[in-house]
């Protein structure tokens, strides 16, 4: 099982294990990881589960597809290179120990 | 309500399906609207999927099974219609919707022009305008003390920004709140409720469709924006007014559904009052936990494009399947006390906006009204009782009520 940590505002890293097939969104929300809201539930549309990559793993995920480039314009933390929507980056073996830093609001 | 068995001679095109519990229920009916968790929790046990001898459909109550047929479109698709009526042997009352009643590919075009004009960004643009309505709105009603939640608060306030939002002209709003009603009706069964509402459909249905015409829409407003994606090209110029008529058809009596279930919860559970008084910022966790407990919008339909299997049922083709979101939004197989309305819920996967590609399209307009709403009431307002009686609104596919007395105090 890939494990993900994320790293809220104040620097508290939390690791938890995703389970395969899983998105990095919806493991966020079975561990309760605060700062994923996930409104729309991972149909990318809310852009509520914002995260910034760790640059160390931003050029290992898939690209993005259309409709998370425009929702990223529109989420409440300022936009930055390593954006992504937490509920389309999709976990498997490879992205184990993937790092996400949590932006301060979502809202 | 129990589960029969019926020879077949009724409908004989179409052979119950064997191995699939029949239930005599009529999700459609006025004993359902009156109480429908009980009828939901008979649904859901009888097994995954069940077969509604009443509409000769298939029915899909539990979680997991709602949330697959949302999310596999091109088998359980939408464009032959989203309620009973099948599109590919009845033509439907009005011209077909290009978005709801579409699939993909031709879905994903006139999705994506929705979702530009109703995007997190345009969001951003009404937000002052909405919060500074609702705050007014909520000192108005203080001031008058008792009132009805339904007509004077759920039904003032969507009004009192959606329509300017949209760029309607003033004359003929009255239209806009019968036009949706008839169209969430249309998508049940031939029953009474339908009939009527359609009987009586004309006047609104003209009004509507000339507020879709692009010089009766303002600058700046939604409709205008959707006009203009027809000048970039992204749509047609014939396509621009249907888009314009989805919002209209959408936009209005949802968010009035859902803002006066939120109402209902803060008046039933003042322990959740306090709760949301002690931390506004609860306050769109609040209308969305609203939002999965009492699901305003109950039911659609989807069609099959293939024989498919849905948790060990053969299901065959051109077949109705029917979606209770309700009872989705409260199976205890994903809910924890699913029929607690907590304020601090983690409700990220309710299906209560639909899930997938046709999703509701403007979640985030509803979302935006329902949150301004409830925290201008976190803010102003410390208590609020049920002051008579409640009276529940029938609509075939809207969950909601036709009149909630209470009375508020200012905090
Ligand atoms: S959960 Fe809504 S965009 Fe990711």
């Amino acid at each position: 099982m890939p494990s993900i940590t994320f790293v809220h505002p104040d620097g508290r890293a939390q690791r938890i294990d995703g389970g395969d097939g899983e998105s990095a969104m919806q493991a966020a929300t079975r561990h309760d990881v605060n700062g994923i809201l996930a409104e729309c539930g991972g149909n990318a549309m809310c852009a509520t589960c914002h995260v910034y990559v760790d640059e160390d793993w931003l050029a290992r995920l898939p690209a993005m597809g259309d409709d998370e480039d425009a929702l990223l314009d529109g989420a409440a933390a300022e936009r930055r290179a390593n954006s992504r929507l937490s509920c389309q980056i999709k976990l498997a073996a490879d992205l184990d120990g993937l790092v996400l830093n949590l932006p301060d609001r979502q809202l | 309500m129990s589960a029969t068995s019926r020879t077949d001679s009724e409908t004989p095109e179409r052979s119950a399906p064997a191995g699939v519990p029949h239930l005599d229920v009529d999700p459609f009916s006025t004993e359902f609207f009156e109480d429908p968790h009980r009828i939901h929790d008979v649904l859901r046990e009888a097994g995954p999927v069940v077969w509604l001898e009443k509409w000769g459909v298939y029915g899909v109550a539990r979680y997991a099974e709602v949330h697959a047929v949302l999310n596999d479109p091109l088998t359980f698709c939408s464009s032959r219609g989203v309620g009973l009526s099948d599109f590919a042997k009845e033509k439907p009352w009005r011209p077909q919707s290009i978005i709801l009643e579409a699939d993909p590919p031709a879905h994903t075009r006139t999705r994506a022009v929705l979702s530009n004009v109703l995007s997190p960004t345009a969001m951003k643009g009404v937000r002052e305008h909405f919060t500074a309505m609702a705050a007014a709105k909520v000192d108005e009603l203080l001031a008058r003390g008792s009132f009805d939640a339904v007509a004077d608060l759920a039904e003032a306030y969507p009004l009192s920004v959606f329509p300017d939002a949209m760029g309607l002209k003033q004359e003929g709003r009255e239209n806009l709140l019968p036009y949706a009603s008839l169209v969430f009706n249309a998508f049940g069964p031939p029953n009474q409720l339908r009939q009527e509402a359609i009987e009586r459909s004309a006047p609104h249905q003209a009004y509507v469709a000339a507020q879709c015409q692009r010089e009766n829409l303002a600058p700046g407003g939604f409709g205008a924006c959707i006009h203009a994606r027809a000048d970039a090209g992204d749509i047609s110029a014939e396509e621009a007014p249907l888009l314009v008529r989805s919002l209209l058809s959408a936009g209005l009596d949802t968010t009035v559904n859902g803002i006066g279930a939120a109402m209902y919860c803060l008046a039933r559970f003042p322990d959740q009052l306090a709760r949301l008084r002690s931390d506004p910022t609860l306050a769109r966790n609040a209308f969305e936990e609203a939002i999965r407990f009492e699901s305003p919008v109950q039911t659609f339909f989807r069609t099959t494009t293939r024989e498919v299997e849905l948790a060990g049922h053969r299901i065959g083709e051109g077949e109705k399947v029917l979606m209770f979101l309700g009872a989705a939004n409260r199976d205890p197989r994903r809910w924890e006390n699913p029929d607690r309305y907590d304020v601090t819920r983690r409700t990220s996967g309710h299906v209560g906006f639909g899930s997938g590609i046709h999703m509701c399209v403007g979640q985030l307009l509803a979302r935006l009204e329902g949150e301004v709403m409830l925290a201008a009431i976190a803010r102003k307002v410390a208590s609020i009782e049920i002051s008579g009686p409640v009276k529940r609104r029938y609509n075939n596919t809207l969950r909601g009520l036709e009149s909630l007395p209470i009375a508020i105090s200012p905090a």
